[in-house]
């Protein structure tokens, strides 16, 4: 197996993220020579948080501007470290700041780049890249003769690395930052008590525009639907996922689910979230919607139609019942505040 | 006063996604079972991108929009007659591939060299815009390509919003993780600009704008440069679809307070 360089960006902490453990775990697993490169406003403590990973070297391009994520400082960063390591395999997590700045680097390198892979093994000696096409909707496994080759492997596909902490010897790597025209200015997130998207959660709960239809009783009940849809995520702690129909709705600026957002969206032309579990209400569709919750590992349903696309070979289990009411008893049961 | 932009949006087309995709593996790779035959629509991101290019374009007097798409010729003609009447643009057509399954740095190279062919085209002012990722491969790669081939170092991948403020200046917001944005300010054009959602609602159709499209648009069908893409490294193992179907237990007339505990229950099983 050919020599492999593992890269990473610390966090604001200074710390390395799950998904670089991830990547890291999948980058020992081929077996290769490994080595590990780090950007970030400090990289020290990362090293060593990894210390024990086995890594024949420890490169670093470490610096004020390299703690903020830019593209030109970034690829810059990653360029040099590519470079100085001369490893065929760069393996990297598939982070917003990496997926920017990483099939740049890799053209600089005339190299080739895959993202999104959800996992990568040895064939015939080889790195094998394991990815979907066409929105998750079909499994490829490819093989490159061209090197170097940057994989950015998708966070949650695998287990992340674990072990001792310890003292790593790292070798700075002497980059200039290049000019740029950019100022990185903050973050923008919701308040925290709005915050509905949150990739750790162990709940994806997917919201359907069932949610602002007419009821029973002839009329919508737009304002009791949030109530419940957020009392929920709070209680359960749970993320929130839309369907196309109702973020659509949200975004023509009817008065729907003020919390939902493109961003919520899952299926063809949103997200592909990872969860362990997944509780859907009030969605109807068939494939492409479906792909939402593809990678959602036990998946229940609630929903008025029991012939419902969404969840008839889909999920494990669908509840025909009225989400409302079923919704009422769940948030009582787990305490969740009421208004 | 801002200064005029020009705008290029790169975009291709994508299978309906309603329709139901099957892969079919043949001499020179993998393909879509009766791919010609399948409907097709403009990328959703690449939309995104050009309606947020002609939203920008049309707030900014003097800006022009180009789009430049890589697809097969008679499928670009097909799906211009509906983009066409959303929003005024200039199409630059290359009749190639349009698969999910042709490489990123090949079409990037394809596309790159067409832009740097457009005449009068100042790379200044250039923005160029394209769908963060495209809805088949769904790489996220080739827009940086074309970027580092253009020399353009100011990039933004997964951008929700742009604002071209009193000075000039260029606030971006880009999504990153946790369901938050990344806020930068790009002091100037030329930028590289990969849209996700944007948050500008579909235009209507214009039959107007549509004739006035359409003029241009069907010479420069026919003055599409044949753009083959060989794919050459890269060889596919397989291509499957998944066969995951799942026995589901239908629960009917159980009461919504005994399917709320079972579901608690089931929420705080590890």
């Amino acid at each position: 197996m050919e020599a492999i360089l593992l890269l990473a960006h610390t966090e604001p902490d200074g710390s390395l993220a799950k998904p670089a453990l991830e990547a890291l775990a999948a980058a020992k697993g081929l077996g290769g020579e490994l080595m590990v490169g780090l950007v970030g406003g400090a990289t020290q403590a990362a090293a060593d948080q990894i210390a024990g990973c086995g890594a024949v070297r420890f490169l670093a391009v470490t610096g004020p501007a390299f703690a903020e994520p830019r593209y030109s400082t970034d690829a810059a960063a990653a360029e040099a470290l590519c470079r100085a390591a001369g490893a065929p395999l760069v393996i990297a997590p598939a982070t917003s700041r990496w997926a920017r700045a990483l099939p740049g680097v890799a053209y600089r390198l005339g190299g080739r780049v895959d993202t999104h892979a959800t996992n990568i093994a040895v064939a015939g000696g080889g790195p094998v890249v394991t990815r979907w096409f066409y929105r998750q909707r079909m499994e490829a496994t490819l093989t490159r003769t061209g090197r170097p080759w940057v994989v950015l492997l998708e966070a949650g596909c695998g287990a992340a690395w674990s072990g001792a902490a310890g003292a790593a010897a790292v070798e700075a790597v002497a980059v200039e930052a290049p000019p740029t025209r950019t100022t990185v200015t903050g973050v923008q997130a919701p308040q925290a008590d709005e915050q509905t998207i949150r990739p750790d959660a162990k709940l994806l709960f997917v919201a359907g525009a069932g949610w602002t239809k007419k009821q029973a009783d002839g009329a919508t009940h737009v304002a009791e639907a949030e109530s419940l849809i957020l009392g929920f995520l709070r209680a359960a702690k749970a993320s929130l996922g839309g369907s196309k129909s109702l973020v659509d709705l949200s975004g023509e600026g009817e008065a729907v689910l003020r919390f939902m957002t493109h961003m919520n969206q899952i299926g063809q032309t949103g997200a592909t979230p990872r969860h362990p579990k997944g509780l859907s209400a009030c969605c109807h569709g068939e494939e492409p919607h479906v792909v939402g919750w593809r990678f959602v590992n036990q998946r229940r349903a609630i929903n008025l139609d029991p012939n419902c696309g969404w969840a008839r070979g889909k999920a494990d289990v669908l509840y025909v019942a009225d989400a409302f009411e079923v919704m009422r008893h769940v948030n009582r049961l787990l305490g969740a505040p009421v208004g | 006063m801002n200064t005029p932009f020009q705008i290029v949006v790169c975009g291709s087309i994508v299978p309906d996604p309603l329709q139901t995709l099957e892969p079919v593996t043949g001499p020179s790779g993998p393909s879509l079972k009766n791919e010609m035959m399948l409907p097709a629509v403009l990328d959703p991101w690449a939309g995104h991108a050009l309606f947020e290019a002609a939203h920008l374009a049309r707030n900014t007097p003097g800006s022009k929009v180009w789009l430049v798409s890589l697809g097969p010729k008679a499928k670009l003609q097909q799906v211009m007659m509906t983009v066409a009447q959303k929003v005024p643009f200039e199409l630059v057509a290359l009749d190639g591939p349009s698969s999910g399954f042709t490489d990123s740095f090949e079409t990037a190279a394809a596309l790159a060299g067409t832009i740097q062919g457009i005449a009068g085209l100042d790379a200044s002012r250039l923005l160029l815009f394209g769908g963060w990722e495209s809805a088949s491969r769904g790489a996220g790669a080739t827009l940086q390509m074309i970027g580092e081939r253009l020399g353009i170092t100011e990039q933004f991948l997964g951008v929700d919003r742009l604002r071209v403020r009193d000075d000039g200046t260029l606030e971006i917001l880009e999504r990153v993780e946790g369901g938050k944005h990344q806020v930068s300010v790009c002091a100037a054009p030329p930028a590289v600009l990969g849209w996700a959602t944007g948050d500008l609602p579909e235009p209507r159709n214009n039959p107007q704008i549509g004739m006035a499209n359409m003029r241009a648009i069907m010479p420069a069908l026919q003055r599409a440069k044949a753009a083959p893409v060989s794919n050459a490294g890269l060889s596919y193992a397989s291509v499957i679809l998944p066969k995951q179907q799942r026995e589901t237990r239908v629960i009917r007339n159980q009461p919504a307070e005994e399917i709320a505990r079972e579901i608690v229950a089931w929420i705080g099983e590890d």
